[in-house]
This record gives C-alpha cells, structure tokens and sequence, in this order.
C-alpha cells in the first residue's frame, strides 16, 4: 500500500529529489527485495543497500576453498569430501545481482554501499555497482589504526585519495560514509568534498568490542542505536552545513520525527534511519512521515527545504553552543534563543 | 569424427556412458566405486541430460541391497537403470542378480572390481567380488584400461538390450577405477548409433503396467522349476554373437576393435597367457618387449568371461601354443583351480580333439599386489619347464605351501621415450590435486599420451601419498607402479628420515626436493645415504623451499602448485612460459569458482615459485652425518619390529607368507611404536597456570597428551625439563600431578589448546597449555614422555569415574591412531577404554572408526599393565550391530555354562569360593575385580583337580567376569546399512552398549549423505542440501522403553558425556550412545571442532538427554534433558561449516528455506523433548533384559 506524501516533504540529496528526507541505511532489511517495495511503498525517498565488504569476499572465498580442501588428496577412499558445485557466488555477482534487482523492483533512488579492503578493490567494485544499475554510491568508509606508526594524516590522506580515485572511476554520484574520528573533521570533509564526494553521510556506527569476563574474550557486539546517539551527528552536521559542498545526510539516532526534524535543521538533506526499521518494522515508515507532516502543518512550515539547515553553524545566533565541546555551563537558556525571540 | 581427448579415471569414463545411456540410476557409497555415483549424482544435480534428453533420476539407497532392489523395481517398471558398485556391495546384490537375470531384464552394473574381506577387509583391487556373482546369470564383460572402460560400458549397455541378459560390466578396482589417463571421449551420437531404439521401446512393453497387467515373480513348485529355469538357455547361446556385433559396431563407428576374446603376439606363439583387466596391459607390454628380444609369445585379454565364449577363445588361440598360462586375479579355497582357470580347461578339454596345451594356471594380484613386467617374465619362464607348476601364485613369496613363482625384479620394460615421475606428497599438501591437473595439461595440451595413478598410506593424518606419473608418445600399457623414475619430488624433507626416496630414480634423473633450508644448508642437511645415492646416480639435484613461498603468499601449507610449477620448470615437458600459463590456466578452472582471491594466490605462488628454486651443485662426495631415523622404535617387540615395522616403512611386499597370521589375528598395543612426528606443533604445558580440570586430557583425538597423580618420591630421577605440580585433589593433595605430552606422538590439531579454560591473568593469550613448535622440544619431550610412561597409573578406586578431572587419570587403552587431525570420533573411544576397556569387547562397523582402529600396520587399541584391554574385531558394515550381539551371547552362554559347571562342582572347588562367584553382584568396578581375583583362585583350584569338568569350566572360567560388549560405527552403519539389524539387537534387550559416532556422512568414503545428513547441509548425494530432516534415531529407540539412550555431545557438556557412558554400560539391557562427532567432512578447522559441539547443542540442534528405563522403575521420569532451551541462533551455529554455507553461495534461495525448516526442527524437537522431559511419569516394572 502506497503512503500519500505530500510535496512538502520533497528534498534533494545527492542530486536526486526524493519525495521524503527519511532514507533507509544499509542495513540487513536491504537484502530482501520484497523488503524494499515496502520501503518504497512506505514513503521513505531512497535506499541504501547492505554493505558489499570486500574484506569479506575474500574471507568467504578464502574459507570455502579451505573448507573445500579440507581432507581432500589425503586417503584413497576419499579423494575430497564435498560435491563439486557448477558455481559458488563467491564474489560480487550476487550482490551486483541484488542491484539490479533492487533497479527493477523500485524506482526510488538505489544507493549501492561499498566497503573495500584495497585501493584496487574500491574502484573495481564501484565501477561494477555502478555498471549493475546502481543510482548511486555511498563509500562505507572506515579505517581503524592499529599501528602507532601510522599519523592522523596518513589515515586522512588515504581516505581523501580513495574517494578521489573511486569518484573519478565512475559517473554516478558517491557519498562517503564517515566515522566520527578525525582530527579536524571540517577540514577532513572539506577535503572529500574536493576530492568529489557528492554527500557525506554522518556517522558510521561500528561493532565496539566487549569482554566476556567469565572466559576472558573479547565479544564483538553492535547494539541498536536510540535517539541520544543524534546529538553528535546533529553537531557536526550543523558545523558543516553550509559550508562545505557536499550534501549531508545523519545516519545513526534517526528514529522518530522529531528526530528527523532536527536533522533537517541542522542542514541535513537525509536522515537515515536503521534501528527505528529493525525495532519495529518498515510499517513505522507511514507513521513518522505523518508526524512529519503533522509537526510542520502546526508550525506551518511548507517544505522539508525550507527548514534544512535553519539551525546550522551559520544560522544560529551563538555559535558558541557548536563550537565548546565541553565546560559547556549554559548559563542562560535563552543565550541559545537571541535573535529569534 | 573428432572426438575429444580427456583425461579422465577409469570411474568416471564408467558414469559417462552410464548416465548418458541410463533413466533411473540407484547407488550406494562403496570404495572404490564411490566416485561413479558421486559423478551421476553431480551430473543430474547440474541438470545433465542423457541422450534422450531427460536427466536420470539418481537416489541413493540405504545399502547396496537397497540399490540392487531399486534397480531391480526401475528396470520391471521399465526404465533404463543402472548402479555401481564393489566388493561386499556386489555380494549384497547377489539375490537382485538372480532376479534380475532370471526375468531378463536387460541392465549395466558397472563395478570397480575390489577384494572381498576374509581374514581381513581390503579396499584394494581384484576379482573376488565378480568371480563370487559368475553364477547368477549376469553377463560379464571385463575392461582393462580406462579407454576400455568407456568403450566396454557402451558395448555392454548395447549387447545388454539386444540379448536381454544382464551386464556386469567390470574393471579393476583402483587401478583402472582410479588411474588418469588420456581417452577418446565417445560422442553421444556414438552412443545413438549403438542403442537401438526399438529394443529399449521392447524393453519398456515388458514392463509391469496396469494397462497391460501380468504377473511376474511367481513362486514355483517342481514341476515346473526345473524346466523354467532352462528356458533362458537360447539367450545365453546367443549372447557372445550379439556381443561381438556390437564389438563390430562399435569398431565401425571409433576404429577400436575389440573381440570377446583378443588375442596380441606371435601368431606362431608357443607360450600364451589368458587373463582379464588391467593386468592384460602390462602383459601385452611385456609380450612385446619379449618379442622384440626374439620370444615366441602371445596374451589373450578375455573380455567375454559370461557368457563364456568358448568358441571365439579357441579361435582367439594360436594353433602353435604348447604352454597356456591362465592366470586368475581371485582366490577361491579348496577348489581344483580359479574360475577362469577352470573355464578355460573345460572349454579345450571339450572342444579340441586333438593334443591339448599343457594348461597351468596361477593366482596374482589380489588386492591390488603389484603385477608388473618381472613377473609376467617369471610366468612366461616357468612355462619354457617340461613340467610347468600349476596352481601357482606371483608376485608374493609362499614360503609355506611353496606356490609361488621366482622372478627377476630387475626386469624391467619401461619404455625409454616415456617420462615417469615420482612425487611423495604429504596428504594436506594438495600434491595429487596438482598431479592430477598436470596430467591433464599433458594429456590435453600436448599431443602425449598421460597416465597417472596415485598410492596413499593408510593414515588419515599426516598421510604420504606418492603420485605415479607417466607421460610419452606412445601409448601407455604400464598397468603398475614406476620402479624406475627418471624425476622425483620428495615434497617433504623429514621424508627422507623414514623412506628410500630415490630407490626408483634412474641413473640422472632428476631430484626435486622441497626443504625447509637456505639452499647453502641442504646439502648438509640431507641423509648421508641419500648424498651417496644422488652421487652415486649422477642425479641432478634441485631445491626450494616451498613452504616459505607457500606461506609469503597466503597458500599456508598448500605447497602443490609451488612444487607443480617447479615440475615444469625443470623437466622441460612443455616450454616454461606455455607450462606456466597452461598451469594457471589450471588453477584458474580448479579455483575460479572459489573466488578471485584464490586464484590469485595460486598465480602468486607460481610466479614466486621460481625464484626460489635452485639447482644444488653436488659435490663429489657425501659429507654428512645424518642417519635415517628407525621408523619403529627398536624397543618394540620383535614382531612389531619384523613385521608390522617392515609394512610401515613400505617393505610390506617383501614379506612371505609366513610371516603373516593364519586367521588375520594381530597384537594390540602397536600404534605406540610408531613415531611419525608429524605435529608442526605440540601443545605445551605450563603447570603454575593449570587448573587439572582434564579437559585437554579428554578431548585430546590421539591420547597424546596425559596425567597422573602419583607421589613426590616417584619422581626421583625425572629428567630435567620434567614438570609437575601440587596435585588439586583433596584425596591427593601431598601428592604430585603430571600432565605430559607425547611429542611424537601428537598431530598438533590444537584441540586441547582451544578447550584450555586457564588463561593467564595477565596475558589472556596464554593458556595453561599453548601450542609451540615441536622440533625444538621433541628431544626432551620424548625422554619426559618416556619417563611418565614408567611412572604408575593412578589407583582406579582412588577417583571418581563420573568426574572429568578425575576421568584424565584413568589410563586410556586407545591411543596415537591414524585418525584425521582433530578426529571429532576417537575422544570417546578413547573415554569408553579408559572406563571399561580392560573388560570390553568391541565390534567395530566398517568405516572410519575400522580404518584407523584397525588398518595394518598397527592398532591404537592397547592393553593396560596386566595385559588387559579392548579385544576388538570388525566383520562387516551391514552387520555390525548383529555381530556385536552374537559376541554377547557367546560371552553369556559361556558364562551361563560356566555357572552351571561350577555349581556342579561347587564341593570340588570349594562351597565358599564357588557362592562367592555365583553371587556377585559385578555392579562396579571393585566388585568387577574382585569376581577376577576369585577367578584367578578358581582356575588354580580346578588345576589341581583336573577332571574333563574342571578342565571345561576352565575354559569357560574367564567368562563370569563381566564383560562389556560395545557396538560401535559410524552413522551411515547405524542410520542406514546397519539400521535394520540395529533395530533388532537394541528389540532383543540384550545387554550390549552401541556407540554411534555421528558424524552425519559417510566420512570414510568421502563425505556422501546419509539419513542423518542434516536438513540444508550439503553433502555427496545430495548437492542441493539435503531436503529432508535427519532421523531422530534416538527418539526411535527409546519408543522400545527398554532401552537407554543418550544423545551426547563432549563439546556441548563433558560431563553429560561421561554420565551416558557410566548409565549405559551399567544398564542390564540394550543402550544406545549417540555421540556428536566433528569431522573434516564438515568443512572447517577441526581446532573449533569442540567449539561447534557447544554451538550445537545452544542452538538446539543437537539437544541432550539420557533415557533411562531404569528411572521408570522408581517413579521416575526416564526422559532427561541435559541442554537449556536454544539461546542461539541455529545459523550461528551451521554457517561456521562449510557444508551449509557452500549452499548458501551455490543456491541461496535453497539455502534460505532450507533453514528456515531447519529451524523449525529445532524448534518442533526441543518442544518434543520438552515435553516429553516433563511428563509425568507412572512407576512401571523396570525395563532392561527381556
């Protein structure tokens, strides 16, 4: 069932216009096809595949050719111990096949998301999505130092030049998904924006290792974000807004109306939303959208645009509330207001 | 017509014309058929039609009998249908033959012609099983090469529709089934050509069809019997014409013409030798050399044997011969002389009139006993004797009934133009697989003939295989292994410690060997006798490390195509660029499926390879001091050194008749003798971090790594690196607690490190036990281990037997199998004879458990220090739970006997001593050995006395000490073949223990599927996942109500584990242990296999629960359940092997819903165990012995 949305939640990301600013995040839903006509048919103005990994293509293919191997050659009563199958799908085939898919089956904006392993492998396999129908990309892109030799530079610099080398591969725009841990962030992504990055999606949430005291383990885990994780991306966006080229998009803490509200506010073109879908299902789509409308109907507001970046770095009155990051003793809670009242 | 060259084994050119020609093709896993089925099960799962244009319907069946009956059904409904098969299989199509001959039906069997076991089972190639089913009224048509097995397959399934009788269609077993060679592949409109359509159309109106209804399979009386079966008789007169014209087709259409009976030689030959398969090759060849040297010889190659076509082997005879040989691959005792031997006599003796040749006939090959050149000239030799001996045998040494022929070994007839390589690999190295790939580059490539057949050793861990490789222009008759070698690859160095690896390399040829040396170094570092053999020989000598490369290049210890591309590289076979391309060519067809990443590890590891390979100046003389180490200790007895040594070291075939058992009976206690040292690294213990839990000690695959308790003063003398540490037990606390490793030993799967729970509280990467290189630590190691060996058990009655920390102190009389590294199997038979063994009797189903507990040249099984342990015996597959029954009631019998004796003479003996005996109750282990010790009193008694009676009771004496009897197999014995005699022992409430190592495949012969194959896994036989769900078949044993049955897993809890084995073994009546079992088949690193049990069992994939018909009795709910509700998700748990997620990425929309009713079983299981774990339960009698 189609969800009427009005015009006045159109906005424009990455160059497409999207009849509404909540956007679906990469995320397991995406996998499944009949998942994304609901999606669309639930108002939301795009979507953004699950990650392709290129890490993990090499891992199943590593792991399938050892499981494959495991005993073979070794005895004369077993020369292996698994059939021999016509073809496996190790590779992007399957997913570059979901792209196509995913072409077909809707006709909001299919954003392919990619995190590679290689310089190589970022470019070969955003030239693939991009050949398998893809509207456009969204560069997962992350890189965890380990190495004390390795600078802060060092690390910009390689992501800089990857998605310099992964936009001038192709012609469909590519946004770059960040982590929120850089040095100077506003210099990072004026950066990127140089080097072609068509939108910056902020922030990337990552598996936080925990520990398992019993068995002393460490125990990878990632939980669903809740709404006090919007306050960060709201910080950054609204620093960045404005000022940098790129579109902006929150992902992360997007979960109610409100929430994507103040993501338009803070000068986001998309607000992103995962957990909200994961939590309670692609039918909560239609609900938020209504808040929405409901929200801006009170405030008489006529467009989603016309809110979008209304409460940036360059909008507010003191600026003071984006750029102290602590000791932050708000002494008055009208200084956040003046000029607006 | 030009048809393609493949190179293919003789199994596959088999299942090409089969499932090409075939509708309905019924199989059943069986060594070495297996890979024809696995094939025609590959081909249909990937929508392979035949000629007609549908594709056959392939089912495996429960057993042979199974097949058989199938085909059986296919063909009277009228279908074309075929299966494959060997060995005990064709024995258990016996009765199906009968029936299907009788009704002349027409249909193929094609069969890997394979030993029959007798005094002990081979997987090896011969005629015994065919010659068993001469009588049943099958056609038989023998091929001897793989091109034959091709032609022949087609020429049968002709001739099989023209003449209505039954084909058995066979070829020797390995050594055609498995050998590699380049063929012309028949095209399917030359199996058009040879099928007559109309014939198949007169086939199918026979069928059974309601619209046509008849009666057949009638039960006849003897009146009529007799006169019934004669009437087929014109069929078989027929048969060998209409053979022949299909032979003559066939030759019309391919240029290969073929005869029933094919005469090769002088046309005035004096000397002749009759044969079938494979062996009929290296004849032809030596015929030929001899001939060429002036010798006027001659070989009849019967393909023909049934019907016998008497007529076409006389013609096939040239008028010249004196001397016929006939030579015969099967033993049948007692007779006058081996069937074709037979056959042959009779058909002179009634057709020729005149002088007959002076007939003898000989026994050669059985089991795949080499056949080479030197012994054909042995039998051409002995026929140039006035008096020739007959009824003799070649290729052993018979020093007891003195049958065998002398020969010359050095006789050699290897053609000088054909390249003949050697290459010793280690099982995981993946050489065969690359041996098999550059057999195909020549074969293909190149305008050479190729050949290539491999040998591997009876380990199923740190296994040798040897490839032997031929390659030339002309064509390769060589049916026998390379004795001279123009290039070897030892492609491990510590090979050169244990065997001759350059007794077969001619003088210069070429040595390649891969060592873990800076090529300065390895020289030094090479036996002093293979530096004399490689000056001596001129050889050239090249080295590289490929492990080093393997591993620079992400390969780990996948070393083949390193060690392939060195092959090239340096025999010039094919120029080095077209070499390398052909050979990532190779790799890129082997492994492209498998992903790009793979395929460009392998091209990386060919590109390196050669800049690390060296040519090795050798110097003039040997300098070093290195002596190859004893392959069995010198401490071992002397049979142990003199027999079962020499088979380990390979000199098997050097050994005469009387060095073996008469009745295939061996010692126990013999693995411990053999050092193979094959462990990378060994775990490591460090005693100030150990907890004594036992964990390692218990799930340790090879028993290699052990503990005692014993008292500070016997530790005196330790050596110095010998550790030990405050004992934790309350009992034992002054006392010192020991765990050791046997280095040599060990297989290094890195088990014990994984289920290791003490880290160090500083550094969580360091365990109790760590693994560490073993080189390094084998010299001391081996003098601690030895140590420990000398220091006493600790006392059985001091510890709990239901405690895993106390259980590791129990001696285990199972150790150092050929088991796979990480054997998910053997922990728990090695549990079941640390708590029983000194009292059990196993009979074991043929299977893996079989192979690496009872395969020459040693047995894990061993003996504690009063010389007590496992007898162990294996019979069959089918039969196994029967086999164990009649143990049982053989050892009750004996006892009951014994009871009656001794109460007969309870005055003689004593009245106290013979109540105490009557009396006991034997419920545990104390009381167990005090009924031994009143035994032992009682056999000295009745010496004394002496009378017939006390004799016989002492005979029968030992049998009223309780006895444990176990039943063991894997679950394609249990779930399929064996099921139906499992279901009766476990009906009859006999007192036996069956012990199912459940590792959901049959593992032994490949990994193919089994009725406890889980729903969504993929295995052989069932590409596409397996659609159905597993059988339930402890649920089905416990609807008896008498019978105990646990479902256990060690990983999922070690205790339940240990309980199950205590409950089962002490419940007078049936029980049943179902043990998960991790196994290589699965497709994943056997360290996490204890790891993935946990994931089972928390999935609620593999819930636990002991019934015990003994609760009931007490009010009690029999109906345990040991595992807390699933609190993981099941994919968790399955998408950690590769046999789920091979699916995942070949079919994943098959993949998805298979899970999702998988999932569904589980959960619809755990409510029924549930349920059934909280019923309430009415006090009924007590179950057990009916």
């Amino acid at each position: 069932m189609s969800t009427a949305v009005g015009n006045h939640l159109a906005t424009r990301y990455m160059g497409f216009d999207l009849k509404s600013p909540l956007v679906a995040s990469a995320s397991p839903l995406a996998k499944e096809i009949g998942n994304l006509r609901r999606m669309e048919d639930s108002g939301l103005g795009a979507v953004v595949l699950h990650s392709l990994f290129e890490e993990q293509i090499e891992l199943e293919s590593a792991a399938l050719d050892r499981g494959l191997a495991s005993g073979a050659g070794c005895n004369a009563e077993a020369a292996n111990y698994f059939p021999e199958m016509s073809g496996y799908n190790i590779g992007p085939a399957g997913y570059l096949e979901h792209i196509r898919q995913a072409k077909e089956a809707v006709s909001i904006p299919v954003i392919a998301s990619l995190n590679g392993y290689t310089p190589g492998g970022w470019v070969h396999y955003a030239k693939l999505m991009q050949q398998a129908g893809a509207d456009a990309l969204e560069l997962n892109l992350y890189f965890l130092p380990t190495d004390p030799e390795v600078t802060g530079g060092q690390v910009e610099d390689q992501c800089v030049e990857l998605v310099r080398a992964v936009a001038g591969s192709v012609t469909i725009p590519v946004a770059v998904k960040l982590g929120p841990y850089f040095s100077s962030l506003p210099h990072t992504a004026r950066r990127l924006d140089e080097a072609g990055a068509a939108a910056l999606v902020l922030f990337n949430r990552f598996y936080q290792p925990d520990y398992d005291l019993q068995t002393m383990e460490v125990v990878p885990d990632l939980h669903l974000s809740t709404s006090a994780e919007l306050p960060l991306r709201l910080h950054w966006v609204a620093l960045l807004s404005g000022r940098i080229r790129a579109d902006l998009a929150v992902t992360g803490g997007v979960h109610t109306a409100i929430d994507v509200l103040k993501c338009m506010m803070a000068g986001a073109r998309a607000a992103m939303t995962t957990s909200a879908l994961l939590q309670h299902g692609i039918g909560c789509v239609p609900g938020i959208l209504r808040d929405i409308t409901g929200w801006m109907e009170a405030q008489e507001y006529e467009s989603i645009q016309q809110m979008q970046g209304s409460l940036n770095y360059l909008s507010v009155p003191d600026p003071a509330a984006y750029e102290r990051a602590n000791y932050m003793r708000v002494l008055s809670s009208y200084s956040l207001r003046r000029g607006t009242v | 017509m030009t048809r393609p060259q493949v190179t293919i084994d003789g199994n596959e050119a088999a299942a090409y014309v089969a499932h090409k020609t075939n509708e309905v093709i019924a199989i059943y896993p069986i060594t070495p058929s297996s890979n024809m089925g696995e094939w025609a099960d590959q081909w249909s799962s990937e929508e392979k039609p035949n000629i007609w244009g549908t594709v056959p319907t392939v089912i495996e069946m429960q057993s042979e009998g199974g097949a058989a009956g199938t085909l059986h059904g296919a063909l009277q409904g009228g279908a074309l249908g075929t299966t494959f098969t060997a060995s005990q299989g064709l024995l258990l199509m016996i009765p199906n033959m009968y029936k299907i001959a009788g009704e002349l039906t027409p249909s193929v069997i094609h069969v890997a012609a394979r030993a029959i076991a007798a005094q002990a089972l081979s997987i090896f190639g011969d005629h015994q099983d065919v010659m068993a089913v001469r009588q049943t009224g099958f056609a038989m048509l023998a091929s001897c090469s793989v091109q034959e097995v091709m032609d022949m397959a087609l020429i049968a399934q002709s001739a099989t529709l023209e003449s209505r009788i039954p084909f058995l269609h066979f070829f020797d077993g390995f050594r055609t089934s498995h050998e590699v060679a380049k063929v012309e592949q028949l095209s399917e409109d030359d199996l058009r050509a040879m099928l007559d359509d109309e014939l198949i159309r007169r086939h199918r109106q026979r069928a059974l069809s309601p619209d046509n209804p008849v009666l057949r399979g009638t039960a006849q009386n003897p009146d009529v019997y007799f006169q019934a079966r004669e009437t087929v008789n014109p069929f078989y007169l027929a048969c060998p014409a209409i053979v022949q014209n299909a032979m003559d087709r066939f030759a019309a259409l391919t240029g290969r013409q073929y005869h029933l009976a094919d005469y090769h030689g002088d046309p005035s030959a004096e000397r002749v030798i009759v044969l079938m398969g494979s062996g009929a090759e290296a004849v032809h060849e030596t015929v030929d050399y001899l001939a060429a040297r002036g010798e006027k010889l001659g070989v009849i190659r019967l393909r023909l044997f049934r019907p016998f076509p008497t007529e076409a082997f006389l013609a096939a005879l040239p008028g010249t011969v004196k001397k016929l040989c006939v030579l015969d691959r099967t033993k049948e005792p007692g007779s006058l002389g081996e069937p074709l031997y037979q056959d042959v006599v009779t058909a002179l003796h009634e057709a020729c009139a005149g002088p007959l040749p002076v007939v003898t006939g000989g026994r050669y090959g059985l089991s795949s006993k080499e056949f080479t050149p030197a012994m054909i000239k042995g039998v051409f030799d002995e026929m140039n004797n006035e008096r020739p001996k007959n009824h003799f045998t070649i290729g052993i040494v018979d020093d007891v009934t003195h049958t065998s022929l002398p020969y010359d070994e050095s006789f050699s007839t290897e053609d000088p133009a054909t390249v003949r390589c050697l290459f010793y690999g280690l099982g995981a190295d993946g050489t065969v697989g690359a041996n098999k790939n550059s057999i195909k580059i020549i074969g293909e490539e190149t305008p050479n003939y190729a050949q290539g057949y491999f040998v591997y050793d009876s380990k199923k861990s740190g296994s040798i295989t040897i490839s032997h490789l031929r390659f030339g222009p002309k064509p390769i008759r060589s049916s026998y292994l390379i004795s001279r070698a123009n290039f070897i690859a030892c492609h491990l160095f510590t090979f050169l410690e244990r065997m001759d690896v350059l007794a077969a390399a001619e003088p210069g040829a070429t040595f390649l060997l891969n060592a873990p040396f800076p090529k300065e170094e390895v020289w030094d570092k090479l036996p002093r006798a293979v530096q004399e053999t490689i000056i001596r020989k001129k050889l050239k000598f090249y080295t590289i490390d490929a492990l080093a490369v393997a591993r620079e290049n992400g390969m780990g210890v996948r070393i083949n195509t390193i060690m392939q591309t060195c092959f090239f590289a340096i025999s010039g076979i094919l120029p080095r660029d077209e070499a390398i391309g052909q050979i990532k060519k190779a790799i890129q067809k082997t492994y492209g499926k498998r992903g790009e990443l793979v395929v460009q590890k392998n091209f990386a590891a060919v590109d390196a390879a050669l800049a690390h390979l060296h040519e090795i100046q050798v110097p003039a003389a040997a300098t070093s001091s290195v002596e190859p180490r004893p392959v069995i200790s010198p401490k071992a007895p002397q049979y142990v050194r003199d027999v079962l040594g020499v088979i380990y070291s390979g000199g098997g075939d050097s050994l005469p008749v009387s060095a073996l058992p008469l009745d295939g009976t061996f010692p126990t206690g013999t693995a411990q003798w053999e050092k193979r040292n094959i462990a990378a690294e060994v775990p490591v213990w460090d005693e100030a971090l150990c907890i004594q839990c036992g964990k390692c000690v218990l799930v340790c695959p090879h028993a290699t790594i052990r503990s005692k308790v014993v008292p500070e003063a016997a530790l005196a003398g330790a050596p110095p690196t010998f550790k030990s540490s405050a004992a934790r037990w309350k009992e034992m606390g002054d006392q010192k607690y020991l765990l050791q490793v046997a280095v040599e030993d060990c297989t290094g799967c890195g088990i014990c490190v994984a289920v290791c729970p003490a880290k160090d509280k500083t550094n969580s990467k360091h365990r109790a036990i760590d693994m560490m290189p073993q080189p390094p630590l084998r010299e001391a190691e081996r003098g601690n281990w030895d140590f420990f060996l000398t220091l006493p058990e600790t006392g059985r009655d001091a510890i709990s037997h239901s405690q895993v920390k106390d259980v590791q102190l129990l001696q285990p009389l199972f150790e150092f199998s050929g088991a796979c590294s990480g054997c998910g199997e053997t922990p728990y038979i090695k549990l079941l004879t640390q708590l029983f063994g000194d009292r059990t009797v196993i009979s074991n189903a043929t299977g893996c458990s079989s192979i690496y507990g009872g395969n020459l040249p040693t047995t894990p099984y061993t003996a504690n220090s009063d010389g007590r342990g496992p007898a162990w015996s294996n019979s069959l597959f089918e039969d196994n739970a029967e086999f164990g029954l009649g143990i049982r009631l053989s050892i009750d019998k004996q006892a009951e006997f014994a009871r009656e004796l001794l109460a007969g003479m309870a005055e003689r003996v004593g009245a106290g001593l013979a109540a105490s005996i009557l009396n006991a109750g034997q419920s545990s282990e104390e009381d167990i050995f005090a009924q031994r010790e009143r035994v032992k009193e009682l056999t000295r008694v009745l010496t004394g006395i002496g009378t017939p009676e006390a004799r016989n009771l002492m005979a029968v004496a030992g049998a009223l000490v309780k006895k444990s009897v176990w039943i063991v197999g894997g679950d394609g014995w249990a779930y399929d073949i064996g099921f139906g005699g499992l279901d009766h022992v476990l009906s009859t409430g006999r007192n036996v223990n069956v012990l199912v190592l459940d590792t959901e495949v049959y593992s032994n012969t490949g990994g193919q599927m089994s009725k406890s194959t889980p729903r969504g896994a993929v295995a052989k036989f069932a590409a596409g996942g397996k659609p159905a769900g597993k059988k339930d078949l402890a649920m089905m044993a416990v609807t008896y109500g008498n019978v105990y049955v646990a479902r256990i897993a060690m990983g999922g809890s070690d205790t339940q584990t240990v309980k199950a084995f205590l409950e089962a073994e002490a419940y007078d009546g049936p029980s049943l242990i179902i043990a998960y079992s991790h196994c290589i088949a699965h497709g994943y690193d056997m360290v996490h296999g204890i790891e993935q049990q946990k994931n089972a069992v928390q999935s609620g994939y593999w819930p636990l629960f002991r019934y015990n018909p003994q609760l009931e009795g007490s009010g009690k709910n029999p109906f345990q359940l040991d595992s807390r509700a699933p609190s993981l998700a099941l994919e968790k748990y399955i998408y950690n092997e590769t046999r789920y997620t091979m699916l995942v990425h070949s079919a994943p929309e098959q993949a998805r819903q298979l899970l999702e009713e998988a999932k569904r079983d589980v959960e619809d299981r755990w409510k029924l165990y549930e349920y059934l774990a909280a019923r309430p339960v009415n006090a009924a009698p007590q179950g057990g012995q009916q």
